[in-house]
């Protein structure tokens, strides 16, 4: 990096990002957090076993009350998860061919449901929901600088990793304006309906906010060049991998392998 | 006549912040046009949108063309008949040309193809801004933003203007201009503004937003620039 980082003691004004106090999940090493959560989730992709899935979820659960988060922070995500997956879950077992277990309408002319798709569905909503609680567990306090800074050292393209940060630090901006917008139209008697006038004026209003943030995107980076930007973001903190991130490592390792030893002397 | 708008004890707070507004009483006459100051925050804008239900008040009574207004489905007649210029021209045009951001409100209130062009031409003309008509509003100036945002809330033909700071950030010679074009209109007007020049020249009465409430304005007015 062009800009070393300057290792030590926290810039006098900057605030101390990883206060002691609070979830000892936050002393660790975003890096270890990260690796960590892909660890996990690439263990419970494999899992099939629902005695090995449960563990699995039962961990995260565990994660989720050392972590000591607020509660709306861990819900709201998992609600908008399980809403997109309800429908899919619903129809699985209707659609996935095997062993009859439960009959809609006279001899199932509306659909059948095999235990199999049952199991199918089951899977996949342990799966997801340990993978999603773990990320919420581990990342779910990570600031956006801190977690493109650690997404680099672990050697990301610093593209994607920049794309990553922007998208998070303007998706609000962005939402900001776009409810701007949707204020003037309203204040002028727009009424949302099923028309063309309505489709055409949602689009309008669609196309103006990719005009204005792409513009919005020149003058943030004209204002970064002015203040001596050159593609990378200096951040006032160093990782550090410490006795405690070797710990936790070595503890993740030995757990994950036991989910995986789990799996395979129960299947 | 009875009053356009007419405003009792209105509360108003953004959630977790202090009340912003705290028990407001506004009249608004046909032909009036008050002018409304008060210091930056407040509250003079919001004032403007609970007008049209942009917003929706903590406490206090709206009434808008001699109905009482409380909730969306009786706000959207409000909306119909009284037009809001906002302070950023940007966050009020959103239409790629000038034509269709003048042509979207009459639109809305279900005039015809045919008529809304009627009408936006009338209106692009009675404004002197006929030149206009084809240009890609993002790409106008922030005078002639300004006069398109007029224009394009003219065109709904309301009965009462409300102008949040539409001197902002005009030249003089727009301003003038700016001014001359409200000064013909018949249209009540409820003018925020922090032009002084700008406030004595258009409203015929004035009054002072101060902790919340709207009292007389203060004498010799020397605290604005």
């Amino acid at each position: 990096m062009g800009h070393r980082t300057q290792a030590g003691a926290p810039l006098p004004g900057v605030p101390d990002r990883h206060p002691a106090v609070g979830s000892p999940l936050r002393r660790l090493d975003p890096r270890t957090r990260l690796l960590a959560v892909c660890a996990f989730a690439a263990v419970v992709i494999v899992l099939e076993q629902p005695a090995a899935l449960g563990a699995a979820l039962a961990l995260a659960l565990l994660l989720i009350l050392v972590a000591r988060q607020p509660l709306r922070r861990i819900l709201r995500p998992l609600a908008a998860m399980d809403g997109l997956m309800l429908i899919m879950l619903l129809t699985l077992p209707f659609t996935t061919p095997g062993t009859p277990l439960l009959q809609l309408g006279t001899e199932g002319a509306w659909g059948t449901a095999s235990v199999e798709g049952l199991w199918l569905a089951v899977d996949i909503a342990l799966t997801a929901n340990a993978i999603l609680l773990m990320l919420l567990a581990l990342l779910g306090d990570l600031d956006p600088v801190h977690l493109g800074h650690a997404l680099h050292r672990l050697h990301l393209p610093m593209a994607l990793v920049q794309l990553l940060q922007f998208t998070l630090r303007y998706i609000n901006l962005i939402h900001d304006e776009f409810s701007r917008l949707r204020v003037a139209m309203r204040a002028r008697g727009f009424v949302a309906g099923t028309n063309r006038h309505s489709i055409r004026s949602l689009g309008y209003a669609l196309g103006t906010l990719l005009v204005r943030s792409l513009d919005r995107s020149e003058r943030v980076l004209c204002a970064m060049q002015c203040r001596g930007f050159t593609g990378h973001f200096p951040v006032v903190e160093s990782l550090r991998f410490g006795s405690t991130d070797a710990l936790v490592a070595t503890l993740g390792v030995l757990v994950f392998s036991g989910l995986l030893w789990l799996e395979w002397h129960l299947g | 006549m009875a009053e356009l708008f007419r405003v009792r004890d209105l509360w108003f707070a953004y959630p977790g912040r202090a009340p912003v507004l705290r028990g407001v009483d506004l009249d608004l006459a046909p032909g009036q046009r008050l002018a409304v100051t008060g210091a930056n925050g407040a509250g003079k804008s919001t004032l403007l949108w609970l007008l049209l239900g942009l917003l929706r008040p903590n406490a206090g009574q709206i009434e808008a063309f001699g109905a009482p207004r409380r909730v969306e489905a009786e706000f959207i007649e409000v909306r119909h008949r009284a037009g809001l210029v906002f302070q950023d021209p940007d966050n009020q045009l959103f239409c790629p040309t000038v034509l269709e951001d003048c042509a979207f409100g009459p639109l809305c209130l279900g005039r015809s193809r045919a008529q809304a062009l009627a009408v936006v031409d009338r209106t692009l003309e009675q404004l002197g801004l006929l030149h206009l008509r084809e240009r890609i509003t993002y790409q106008l100036s922030g005078g002639e933003k300004r006069l398109v945002s007029l224009a394009a809330v003219l065109c709904m033909e309301p009965e009462v203007l409300l102008l949040d700071e539409p001197s902002n950030g005009l030249d003089e010679t727009t301003g003038e201009r700016l001014l001359c074009l409200l000064k013909a209109l018949p249209q009540a007007m409820l003018l925020v503004s922090h032009d002084r020049a700008f406030r004595e020249h258009l409203a015929t009465t004035g009054c002072h937003l101060h902790d919340g409430r709207l009292i007389a304005p203060p004498p010799q007015e020397t605290q604005h620039p």
